[in-house]
């Protein structure tokens, strides 16, 4: 028995100092990302150029890394929220304002992202990547016009139509097709947009995330809502889908980088944030997911790639103009979350 | 034709079971990414699962928090039991109640619970509270499978040796160890097997930089399918395999010997 | 042994105060509480509309039909495992049904993503075969089956446990005194069994009426159910009060549960603890 106990405490002593070895000295650079949004070997380089650990992790949507971070169960260094949660994330004190001379990069970021009202003077966040919301549709099974989020709701094509399981885009295209505002804090126009919503359940196929990616290169469904970024990266891999921002009008929006209060080493984040901003990162990084780049310089050589000459990764100004951004709608977002968990429960 | 019957239902069953067990692992070496064709023999994903720093760490932290989670908890578990098998029958009663929840809460519930409580004291989720968390549904388990062997010891045997002047650790050590020690072999198997396998309180109780391979399959899966996490699964199910394989020639060698059932 | 050393059970009652105890008690402080931390029934007046109603009741639905169809497909497998005369071949095939139960959960959930897919295996063979291709994933049916195949492990091990046990001495007689197979079964093997099959049945239902993981995977998040409901509201809608409240409603309903089975079979725990 002695034995047994002895065994047991040279076990726990091993592990015990294994863990120690699993928290070494390097330090540690936690990034919190969307799912597929960033070229994995530039993680790996910014590890050797700095000396550090890159601990990273995805959220699916917005609420989902708020939340997280709200819990306080967190310690993250970078995140990347888009426009409306960063202008909720100000207001509550969520983001640790940038010091721009650790930035110098900056300079190669497209003017027009910058000083948009979400953020006035970029006080706490730099543009990662941008796009718009639209309709990726295979032109072999679709043969009607696709050209209104109307499609989506027609029979033909039940049990073929994928929707972004996000309560802002999902609502906001029910808003969008009745003529309401995206942004609306109107009870009466956010029910109208869940009867639309419960009306299209039947036919849609699944509520998904980044699943959307491989089910339309495989050709599993015919019609799915997606972001631009991920459009370009389908249409690379499978040239009979196209993409299509909806004549009603859609969603611009705007991926920034931020440092939350909770980040334990804003140099480290502020050095990464430099580096996202470079003009060879940013070019690998859009590259390797699609998304349309913030870097000016990026986007340009980018969109020399056949691959990325479309509307889908540069839009034209014309589809920009029906285009609108998304605004912290405040306390009302609950009426948002009650409407699509009821969606989604719906019979 | 009774017996045909019978052979033809159960290897049904059988193929039902393990059918896309087996997909999954042919899978695994198909080159093609598409599920519909076979594209080839590779060896390309795993080549990739070994590449991925993350899938490395949650590996990791699923070894570690099972080591730690079983030794911890096995030990607090039997000294526990013996605590425990010592209180009167009001008090004794009370604890097995008690103790019972984590056993028949479903875990989501165990989770949240503890996911609100680490925050109700502001503790940072990470490595401490997944171990914490993983301890707490391990030992109940521990403590049911001690218990009854202690109550099936002879009480004769204590006696003697306080007879023969034993002192109380002595009684600990000598006897009651030697007595409960299927008990305590099985409760840690027990804790080692729950824990290492546990996804749904992991996934409340982690918190940034920590994630095991449950946590990380579960956010693979939800992007779609992917062959890595064929080639992980395959990996995952040869270890349980061959580990279940090693324990069940142990415990047959000694149901051999000591003629005792596990 | 003598009373003094009862102290080495208090460690683990201090650690049970705050990790079992406590934690439920937060649960219920959250379920009755609003965002502003006042004593509010607005969580459970929400929770009871027809919306969140029809998500308990689906649950409970797919969880019940998962048991008993887990039942129907487990007791005779069960059953003529234990019938095998030779105890090697009885082992074997009692350790290939039980496998499944340690791999893990995840994998098997995911296994079947891979196969009902409109590009999984069984589309893929429908088309070589020029048959029309069937939408089997994200739909009811899918999570159903993903419950069923996960579970029905936890129904087989319980009730070969009880059926091995039942003395051959019991049937021999019956036969003696004149009692077909039939009547055999129906009068003494079935309800001698009845202990393993209520395990069967808890182990199956419990983690059907509560998983997330089956309808998340395979239900593409049509099927929204119990788990779903508060995975959702901790994790993406921030609202822990109202998560709360279905955690405790769920975990009343699956206690209530329990307590009625019990009453069907006063050794419940005790099979439990052997099992264990």
């Amino acid at each position: 028995m002695k034995k047994t106990v002895w065994i047991l405490c040279a076990i726990l002593l091993l592990v015990t100092s294994l863990v120690g070895c699993g928290q070494s000295d390097v330090k540690k650079l936690y990034v919190y990302n969307w799912g597929t949004y960033i070229d994995n070997s530039v993680l790996r380089d910014f590890e050797k150029e700095n000396n550090c650990k890159v601990v990273y992790e995805n959220y699916a949507s917005n609420e989902e890394m708020y939340y997280k971070l709200k819990s306080g169960n967190a310690n993250y260094d970078v995140i990347f929220p888009s426009d409306y949660m960063i202008e909720k994330m100000i207001k509550e004190d969520m983001l640790l304002p940038l010091d721009k001379q650790n930035i110098p990069n900056l300079k190669n970021i497209d003017p027009k992202l910058l000083d948009i009202p979400f953020d006035p003077g970029n006080q706490y966040s730099i543009p990662y990547f941008w796009g718009t919301l639209g309709i990726l549709y295979n032109t072999e099974k679709v043969t009607k016009p696709v050209d209104s989020w109307n499609i989506l709701w027609d029979k033909e094509y039940a049990k073929k139509i994928l929707m972004y399981d996000s309560q802002r885009d999902s609502v906001g295209i029910a808003l969008i097709l009745q003529g309401y505002s995206l942004n609306s804090t109107n009870q009466d126009e956010l029910n109208k947009a869940y009867e639309l919503l419960v009306e299209q359940k039947p036919l849609v196929l699944a509520y998904v995330n980044d699943q959307v990616i491989d089910m339309m290169i495989g050709n599993e469904a015919d019609l799915a809502v997606v972001y631009s970024g991920d459009a370009v990266y389908c249409m690379s891999e499978n040239e009979k889908l196209a993409y299509v921002v909806p004549k009603e009008g859609s969603n611009q929006w705007f991926d920034n980088v931020a440092i939350p209060t909770t980040s334990q080493n804003k140099e480290l984040a502020e050095k990464f944030i430099d580096y996202l901003c470079r003009d060879d990162i940013a070019l690998k990084n859009t590259m390797e997911v699609g998304y349309t780049s913030a870097n000016k310089n990026a986007l340009e050589e980018a969109s020399k790639e056949d691959d990325y000459n479309n509307i889908a990764y540069n839009p034209t100004d014309d589809i920009l103009a029906r285009c609108v951004a998304f605004k912290d709608v405040g306390e009302f977002i609950t009426n948002y979350a009650d409407i699509w968990t009821k969606v989604k429960a719906a019979q | 034709m009774k017996k045909v019957l019978r052979n033809v239902y159960l290897y049904l069953m059988l193929l039902f079971l393990y059918a896309p067990i087996l997909v999954l692992m042919v899978y695994s070496f198909n080159a093609s990414k598409s599920r519909g064709q076979w594209g080839g023999f590779t060896l390309e994903w795993y080549r990739r699962l070994f590449m991925d720093a993350n899938i490395q760490s949650a590996l990791y932290y699923t070894v570690m928090i099972a080591i730690l989670a079983t030794i911890i908890s096995t030990i607090a578990g039997t000294v526990s039991s013996i605590g425990i098998f010592l209180y009167g029958n009001k008090a004794q009663k009370v604890m097995l109640n008690v103790n019972y929840i984590p056993v028949i809460n479903p875990d989501i519930v165990t989770g949240v619970s503890m996911m609100i409580l680490f925050a109700f004291v502001s503790m940072r989720q990470g490595f401490a509270t997944m171990l914490i968390a993983h301890i707490t549904f391990c030992i109940p388990y521990v403590i049911l499978s001690v218990l009854p062997k202690l109550r099936q010891m002879d009480v004769n045997l204590i006696e003697a040796a306080m007879d023969l002047g034993a002192r109380p650790m002595q009684i600990i050590n000598k006897v009651v160890l030697a007595e409960i020690r299927p008990g305590i072999i099985t409760g840690a198997l027990f804790a080692f097997t729950l824990s290492i396998d546990d996804f749904v309180i992991s996934f409340f109780t982690t918190g940034s930089g920590v994630s095991n391979l449950s946590i990380y399959v579960y956010s693979m899966a939800k992007r779609g399918i992917s062959p890595e996490i064929n080639a992980l699964s395959t990996l995952m199910i040869l270890t349980v395999t061959l580990l279940l394989f090693i324990i069940n020639r142990r415990s047959n060698k000694k149901t051999k010997t000591t003629g005792e059932r596990i | 042994m003598n009373k003094n050393m009862r102290v080495l059970g208090l460690p683990y009652v201090v650690w049970m105060l705050i990790f079992i105890c406590l934690p439920i008690l937060l649960l219920g402080v959250y379920s009755f509480t609003d965002n502003t931390g006042n004593f509010s029934l607005e969580n459970f007046k929400s929770f009871f509309t027809p919306i969140y109603i029809r998500i308990l009741l689906n649950s409970l639905y797919l969880a019940f039909i998962s048991t008993v169809i887990c039942f129907i497909l487990g007791y005779p497998v069960a059953y003529m495992i234990a019938k095998i005369p030779a105890e090697k071949k009885r082992n074997t095939f009692l350790l290939l049904f039980i496998l499944p139960m340690w791999m893990n959960f995840l994998l098997r959930t995911y296994s079947w993503m891979t196969l009902l897919g409109n590009n999984g295996l069984i589309n893929a063979l429908l088309q070589a075969l020029s048959l029309p291709q069937l939408n089997l994933l994200y739909n009811s049916g899918a999570v159903l089956l993903g419950m069923v195949y996960n579970f029905l492990p936890f129904m087989i091990y319980p009730i070969y446990s009880i059926l091995i046990k039942i003395d051959e001495n019991y049937i021999t007689a019956a036969g003696d005194l004149g009692a077909n197979p039939r009547q055999a079964f129906t009068k003494i093997t079935f309800p001698l069994s009845i202990p393993g099959v209520i395990t069967g049945i808890t182990m199956v239902f419990m983690p059907a009426v509560s998983t997330f993981v089956i309808p998340s995977l395979l239900g593409g998040g049509q099927n929204m159910l119990i788990g779903n409901l508060i995975e959702q509201q901790l994790m993406q809608a921030g609202n822990w009060h109202f998560g709360s409240a279905a955690s405790l409603i769920m975990m009343t309903i699956i206690l209530l549960a329990m307590q009625f089975m019990n009453r069907f079979d006063k050794t419940q725990q005790k099979n439990m603890e052997m099992l264990a």
